[in-house]
């Protein structure tokens, strides 16, 4: 792990990693460095192509701060020992839930009529479509891969879940029966409803989970506030309705910036626990 | 200070949010201030976890009501929106876009790149009704031409149609791409030019498809397409200012063209090229029209600009200085048609009636100059610069 920088001013820009899970990234990441650029702070961009080798960089010291999915935090504090701390999040980050979902006319009322039946997931890493909800169904008594079997859609693995296929693939298996329930984020299940990957009215859902926090942006905790104050301050700063960033913050899909808060990443670190993902 | 308390109310009844619930939502948001509540009630399933997704999404707050069934939304920021002016602006912003004059833009949209964006480049007086003149006098080379009627016609007869016929499709193709090049860069606030400007590559489109037809109907096929043509046509492509390029082809070759179609109709062998020549000759009209409005708007405003039209005629006629003049193919062809035939008697009405098309050519070329505020003698002197090769 790298040694603590200098206290006071740094030698280089601030240097911020993101993981390239879609080429809106460079879009997004350019304006916004460009935004704070006019705003009296230097910043440079790394992306990776996978959240493991940003969470490597981030606790070497290579990058700042990093952008980083809930499992590369909770990844970030397993391995740095707690020593990580989230300076800002998205709106959208806030109380996300999952569901699982079931054909309407299933015979399946609770989470332990999944008892021998195929639940479709999204990427073997996605905590949304994979490791929260299939944490709930193991705490239900129901245990994946032994109990029940899981029917994974790894597209993108590495990136965590952020690409959508994953969770598309898993509700297209649910729709044709090659599975009996499919976990997905709360927002995908409207929005697969609709673009027409779900037809209105033909599943139903089974079960929600409590609702947990997502992307956060990671420092080490000895990285000086100095270095991040005036960062988390314009960031915090920007407006919707800035005609400048916008388009970036459609794209980066957020309203506002939000302080960040880590209480909301129990469920996932207790998935990460229970499934032995680090171990 | 906005209103906070609720007042607003939704009753969705057992709407979904996935079955457009969304829909009466934005309506009833519509009315309520940034930071005030909305009221929802509805008993569709599930409906309190589906708000809440979808508030997050939108950037709205959502509660739980004091009663089943009722739910609350705070209203998040909404994005600003700026209304534009009905009325045409002087100058068009790039952030307005593809908006439509007079409607209301959400601030932030992409800039684009339009070039022409300021009134005075572009704009012309009558535009609405020589607009509503093309919609109204379109007219299909299919369905309009009497085809059938065509004659078997003598032979040097046909040679003389099929390459005139040759020489104007090149012509009408050069008249396509040139306001066809500029629509692109001019800004849809003055979407009445871009109109006019589209109507116009549509004529020629069909006049080209037509005059091409022609060709190929008597059975002899296309003629020659000379050097000197392609010489004179290609600077009119090239033209990169818009009003110069208007002038050049609406007023300087598509006016001189009204003279040529007119006495093609007049010497037509055939009803068939007659029609052909008539119909074109109307809709060439139009685009002198529109040329004229143009340059007289922007003459009254530019008066000094009549110096750049006439350094414009004059550097094309440097250019074209080494081509002889009008193509042989195409003079022989007038002069075959308009004397009835290729014997030397026949020649010498056709040449005489020919050299009276010029004429009548430079006549009307120097009338439209003077009526743009051309003096005379800056009249004669563009109007014999002018390209001996029509357009």
């Amino acid at each position: 792990m790298a040694s603590a920088p200098n206290e006071k001013v740094p030698l280089r820009p601030l240097r911020v990693g993101a993981v390239a899970y879609d080429p809106k990234v460079v879009t997004i990441w350019e304006g916004f460095r460009s935004y704070f650029q006019k705003r009296g702070i230097e910043f440079d961009f790394v992306l990776y192509s996978n959240y493991d080798a940003q969470v490597e960089a981030n606790l070497g010291g290579e990058i700042d701060v990093a952008s980083n999915s809930p499992l590369a935090w909770v990844k970030s504090q397993i391995v740095s020992h707690g020593r990580c701390r989230a300076l800002a999040m998205r709106d959208a980050d806030r109380d996300l839930t999952s569901r699982i979902l079931v054909r309407k006319d299933a015979d399946l009322n609770s989470l332990t009529d999944l008892g021998g039946k195929t639940i479709a997931v999204g990427a073997s890493d996605s905590p949304q479509a994979t490791l929260i909800p299939l944490s709930m169904l193991a705490e239900a008594g129901i245990l994946p891969g032994k109990d029940c079997q899981v029917l994974y859609h790894d597209v993108m693995v590495g990136k965590h879940g952020d690409h959508v296929g994953g969770e598309r693939e898993a509700v297209r298996a649910l729709a044709v029966g090659k599975a009996d329930a499919a976990c997905v984020l709360d927002s995908n299940h409207a929005l697969f409803i609709n673009e027409g990957t779900l037809d209105p009215g033909t599943t139903r859902v089974l079960a929600i989970t409590a609702p947990y926090d997502h992307c956060n942006f990671t420092v080490l905790d000895h990285l000086p506030e100095t270095w991040t104050s005036h960062f988390v301050e314009i960031l915090l700063g920007m407006s919707f309705q800035d005609p400048e960033v916008r388009i970036l913050m459609e794209l980066e899909g957020l309203k506002r910036w939000l302080p960040a808060r880590t209480t909301g990443y129990q469920q996932l670190e207790k998935a990460v626990k229970r499934f032995e993902f680090y171990a | 200070m906005p209103d906070l308390t609720t007042k607003a109310r939704v009753d969705l009844e057992d709407l979904a949010i996935h079955e457009g619930a969304p829909v009466l939502l934005r309506r009833a948001l519509a009315e309520v201030a940034e930071g005030g509540f909305l009221e929802v009630r509805g008993s569709s399933p599930g409906l309190a976890d589906d708000l809440a997704v979808w508030c997050r999404k939108e950037g709205h707050s959502y509660e739980r009501g004091t009663l089943a069934c009722s739910h609350r939304i705070q209203h998040g920021a909404s994005i600003p929106t700026l209304a534009t002016s009905a009325a045409v602006s002087q100058v068009a912003e790039p952030g307005w876009g593809l908006a439509p004059r007079g409607a209301l833009i959400e601030t932030g949209g992409p800039e684009f790149s339009f070039t022409l964006r300021t009134k005075r480049e572009v704009w012309a007086q009558e535009l609405d009704s020589i607009y509503r003149q093309a919609a109204n006098n379109q007219w299909s080379a299919r369905r309009d031409i009497p085809w059938d009627h065509l004659p078997k016609l003598p032979l040097e007869i046909e040679a003389a149609v099929c390459q005139l016929m040759t020489f104007l499709t090149e012509n009408e193709i050069a008249a396509l791409y040139v306001p066809a090049r500029f629509i692109s860069r001019i800004h849809p606030h003055y979407r009445e030019v871009v109109e006019t400007l589209a109507m116009q590559v549509v004529d020629e489109a069909r006049h080209a498809e037509a005059f091409t037809r022609r060709a190929e109907a008597g059975g002899m096929g296309l003629g020659t397409t000379a050097v000197t043509g392609q010489l004179s046509l290609r600077t009119l492509l090239e033209e990169a200012d818009f009003t110069i390029a208007i002038f050049l082809l609406c007023v300087m070759g598509e006016g001189t063209f009204l003279t040529l179609l007119k006495f093609l109709e007049e010497n037509a062998p055939d009803p068939v090229t007659a029609l052909l020549a008539q119909f074109a000759h109307r809709d060439e009209a139009r685009h002198v029209a529109f040329g004229i409005a143009h340059l007289r708007y922007v003459l009254h405003r530019e008066p000094n600009r009549r110096g750049s039209l006439g350094a414009a005629v004059e550097r094309r006629s440097r250019m074209l200085a080494t081509v002889s003049g009008l193509s042989p193919y195409v003079y022989d062809a007038l002069v075959i048609l308009a004397g009835g035939g290729a014997s030397p008697a026949q020649i010498r009405t056709g040449a005489r009636r020919v050299a009276g098309l010029h004429r009548e050519m430079d006549h009307a070329r120097r009338a439209r100059l003077q009526g743009l505020g051309f003096d005379a003698e800056d009249a004669i002197a563009l109007s014999a610069a002018h390209t001996k090769n029509f357009m």
